[in-house]
């Protein structure tokens, strides 16, 4: 059964090549369903595999497909092959799940738009891209659907281009990422330079990166250095400081792409690179797990103190994102594999709801998406209000839902890791991250769903009122133009009141939301045998994961403290923004991400195109000096030179005639000599 | 007459008459403007160093100058068909032209 893992990225590749040569044909909604069948088809498959690899013992589940040398250049073998193995099957597993969800989500949601076909071809070519990224055995073809993945994300980013703030948000992905993908290339240069190979595990042709006897013959120096160029990889993918920057920009997407490619899974790749290579980074100097783990910390909290500020409702969620990914670097810096890999899924669980929900919301809203225009609409949209609800309190860590048993996995981890006081440090950023995060989701859950409907106000006002009043808020976001606001072309007669959306919407918000309730039983704290998840990542992680040793007391009041915590924070945003007791704390700061674009477009637009522009003067003056002046020196030689060409055949005989004197004097002498 | 049956010619005077015949040749050629004139220099160049092969072929009693003679004779002739071809053809566009008007190759 494990054969058939070709066929996973297969299937959505075939629907790509399909609808791109006949969607416009196939057309709404026929185009949407194909699509979604692709997808779910490669679900069905990833599961067949994993009940094929789930029969095996555990210290067999490795299996490698090479489906051909792709690149076989002197020592450099490359092979497009797929690597089977507990943790790629469990990525792949989410990765289907969910995308199918939000194909079938899509349906609905794109339901009008004249690009519905296109859509679905970038959505497809998104999913066989993550699923090679996640199921490639060498880092080549990992780096090819890393490619892939960040080339959907631009085309869906600025999918509405013809709005030039969406166009350039998705030009603003692209770029930064580059930066990244600068790391992940040097990383593989330097993996060929020093072991030769860029294969995660031996197979018959190639000799594994990953294996313990080729990481013997690797330095603690070059392991480092490779780890640490994939982390800027992963930093860059993955939306950490200092490259997060796009993240937030590329709400201005379709909100499902929003859900499926920068929530669940392509921003969490980053964090799947690094476990995947935990061999290397654990043979490497522990420096660098200990930053990775900062940067995770402080981008957990950096982007958590932005949120609670925000108004747009995707820009709380984005924030959102970029602080739960955070976490999730924080438990891979501190070896905490498998917390990890769990948070990524519960989150992808939750935050693909969260974002379904807030793009169910924006539908029935008409495109509204700042939430001080919304209020109270848990009354018109029930399924989507109760679901959303169920996100709040799975990201919000409350008991029992999903995010509690992930995020309270990486504190404990944190929080036991020992050596140095910074995990200390570490633990109480994560855990005052985690205060906010159930500040801001409740902040949001309340203005949305609870309260005065704010948008009865905005709709009786009547037409010109609306103008001005969208002139002031454009005036008022006139500091904040990087908050863009993505906004459909309008499809829809203007209905006043909100309405619950179509059933392709909500079921996937309903599946969503059991998962996000019951996802938390994957990996249970309570015994080694409720560990599903550990045991299952056993035989991949089990010897660079860090082990803690903590009692069973302390782990449960550290649990049991942060949930308090967590639900002290709701009641004081309850106190905020439900009974409006407490006046809201929104500063400026915090409003604009703490100038942090600003200051780069200041930087890049003041010193730096400066800088630039000295450059591009180096370049004219130094550079491309030194090849005319090569160019000028030979053409004044040769203008001297050429006089010597006189046309006259006399001259030229002249010529002949010395050089045979010449010649037949050097003979004479050499003879008589 | 006694005077000139006891001359014996040797190889020497034949080796001397080819060296000022060649003389004359390169001066010819250095010195005239006319084409034709030039090319006429050139062919006695040549019939020179064809008497200079032939005498020391037979000083040296080797048959292999004699046979060098025949190849410069076959060179000489192609040449003649295409230099003679190129002066004629030239001589039409530009009549009274001289070698130095002809000097298009000029840098």
């Amino acid at each position: 059964m494990l054969d058939l893992v070709w066929l996973i990225p297969a299937l959505p590749l075939a629907g790509f090549l399909v609808l791109v040569f006949g969607g416009r044909r196939l057309g709404e909604p026929i185009a949407g369903w194909f699509a979604t069948l692709m997808c779910g088809g490669a679900f069905a498959a990833t599961v067949v595999v994993f009940i094929g690899l789930f029969n095996k013992s555990p210290d067999q589940r490795q299996f490698q497909q090479v489906l051909f040398d792709w690149l076989p250049v002197g020592g450099l073998k490359v092979q497009l092959g797929f690597l089977v193995d507990p943790l790629s099957i469990a990525m792949a597993l989410f990765v289907t799940g969910i995308g199918t969800l939000i194909h079938l989500y899509s349906i609905g949601y794109m339901h009008g738009d004249p690009k519905f076909s296109k859509f679905f071809v970038y959505m497809n070519l998104f999913a066989f891209s993550m699923l090679m990224l996640v199921l490639g055995n060498n880092l080549l073809v990992t780096f090819l659907g890393w490619e892939g993945v960040g080339a959907c994300s631009y085309f869906l980013v600025s999918f509405w281009f013809s709005n030039e703030a969406n166009a350039s948000a998705g030009k603003k992905a692209f770029i930064t990422n580059r930066i990244g993908d600068w790391g992940f290339m040097l990383a593989m240069f330097l993996a060929f330079a020093s072991v030769g190979t860029l294969t995660y595990f031996s197979n018959g042709s190639n000799v594994g990166l990953l294996d313990q006897g080729t990481l013997g013959h690797l330095t603690a120096y070059t392991a480092t250095a490779i780890a640490a160029l994939l982390f800027i990889g992963a930093v860059g993918k993955s939306a950490q400081l200092p490259l997060y920057i796009w993240l937030p920009d590329a709400m201005a997407g379709p909100t499902p792409v929003s859900a499926l490619i920068h929530a669940a899974t392509m921003v969490t790749s980053g964090v799947y690179l690094m476990v995947r290579i935990s061999p290397v980074l654990a043979h490497g100097y522990t420096w660098l797990p200990a930053t990775i783990a900062t940067v995770g910390a402080i981008t957990a909290l950096f982007a958590a103190t932005i949120a609670i500020a925000q108004n747009d409702i995707k820009k709380v969620l984005a924030y959102s994102t970029v602080s739960q990914l955070g976490y999730m670097f924080l438990a891979v810096g501190s070896g905490a594999y498998v917390a990890a890999i769990f948070h990524m899924i519960t989150h992808a669980f939750f935050k693909a709801l969260l974002f379904l929900g807030s793009g169910s919301v924006i539908h029935g809203m008409h495109d509204e998406q700042d939430m001080r225009k919304m209020g109270g609409l848990r009354k018109y949209m029930p399924v989507t209000a109760v679901t959303f609800i169920i996100g709040w309190l799975a990201i919000a860590g409350i008991f029992p839902f999903a995010g509690f048993w992930s995020k309270d996995e990486i504190l404990l981890n944190a929080w036991a890791h020992g050596g140095s006081p910074l995990w200390k440090v570490l633990w109480f950023v994560g855990l005052v991250t985690a205060l906010l995060t159930a500040y801001y989701m409740s902040r949001q859950v309340f203005m949305v769903f609870f309260g005065k409907e704010n948008w009865r106000e905005a709709a009786t006002a009547g037409g010109e009122a609306e103008q001005s009043a969208e002139a002031t808020a454009a005036e008022e976001h006139a500091g904040e133009e990087h908050v863009t606001v993505a906004v459909a072309p309008s499809r829809h007669d203007a209905h006043p009141e909100p309405h619950e959306s179509a059933w392709t919407m909500l079921l996937p918000l309903v599946v969503l939301a059991a998962l996000s309730t019951f996802g938390g039983l994957v990996n249970l704290p309570f015994s080694d045998s409720s560990r599903f998840l550990e045991r299952w990542l056993a035989p991949v992680l089990e010897t660079t994961t860090r082990r803690v040793d903590v009692p069973g007391v302390v782990q449960f009041a550290l649990a049991a403290g942060t949930c308090l915590l967590c639900a002290l924070a709701i009641v004081v945003a309850a106190r905020v923004y439900l009974q409006h007791k407490l006046e809201p704390v929104e500063p400026e700061l915090f409003a604009h991400g703490w100038y942090y674009d600003e200051s780069v477009s200041a930087f890049v637009g003041g010193p730096g195109e400066e800088a630039f522009e000295q450059t591009a003067e180096f370049d004219k003056g130094v550079i491309d000096g030194a090849v005319n002046g090569v160019g000028t020196l030979v053409r004044a030689t040769a203008t001297r030179l050429r006089l010597a060409q006189t046309g006259y055949v006399r001259n030229y005989a002249l010529g002949i005639a010395v050089g045979a004197f010449i010649l037949i004097g050097l003979f004479l002498t050499r003879a008589v000599g | 007459m006694t005077v000139l049956a006891d001359l014996h010619v040797t190889e020497t005077w034949y080796l001397v008459l080819g060296a000022v015949l060649f003389t004359i040749g390169a001066t010819g050629l250095l010195v005239r403007r006319n084409p034709l004139v030039m090319f006429m220099c050139i062919e006695l160049m040549l019939n020179a160093v064809n008497l200079t092969f032939v005498s020391f072929a037979h000083a040296l009693d080797d048959v292999g100058g004699q046979a060098v003679v025949f190849f410069v004779l076959v060179v000489a002739a192609a040449e003649v068909v295409v230099g003679l071809g190129i002066i004629v053809a030239l001589m039409r566009k530009h009549p009274g032209a001289t070698a130095d008007d002809i000097a298009t190759l000029k840098g």
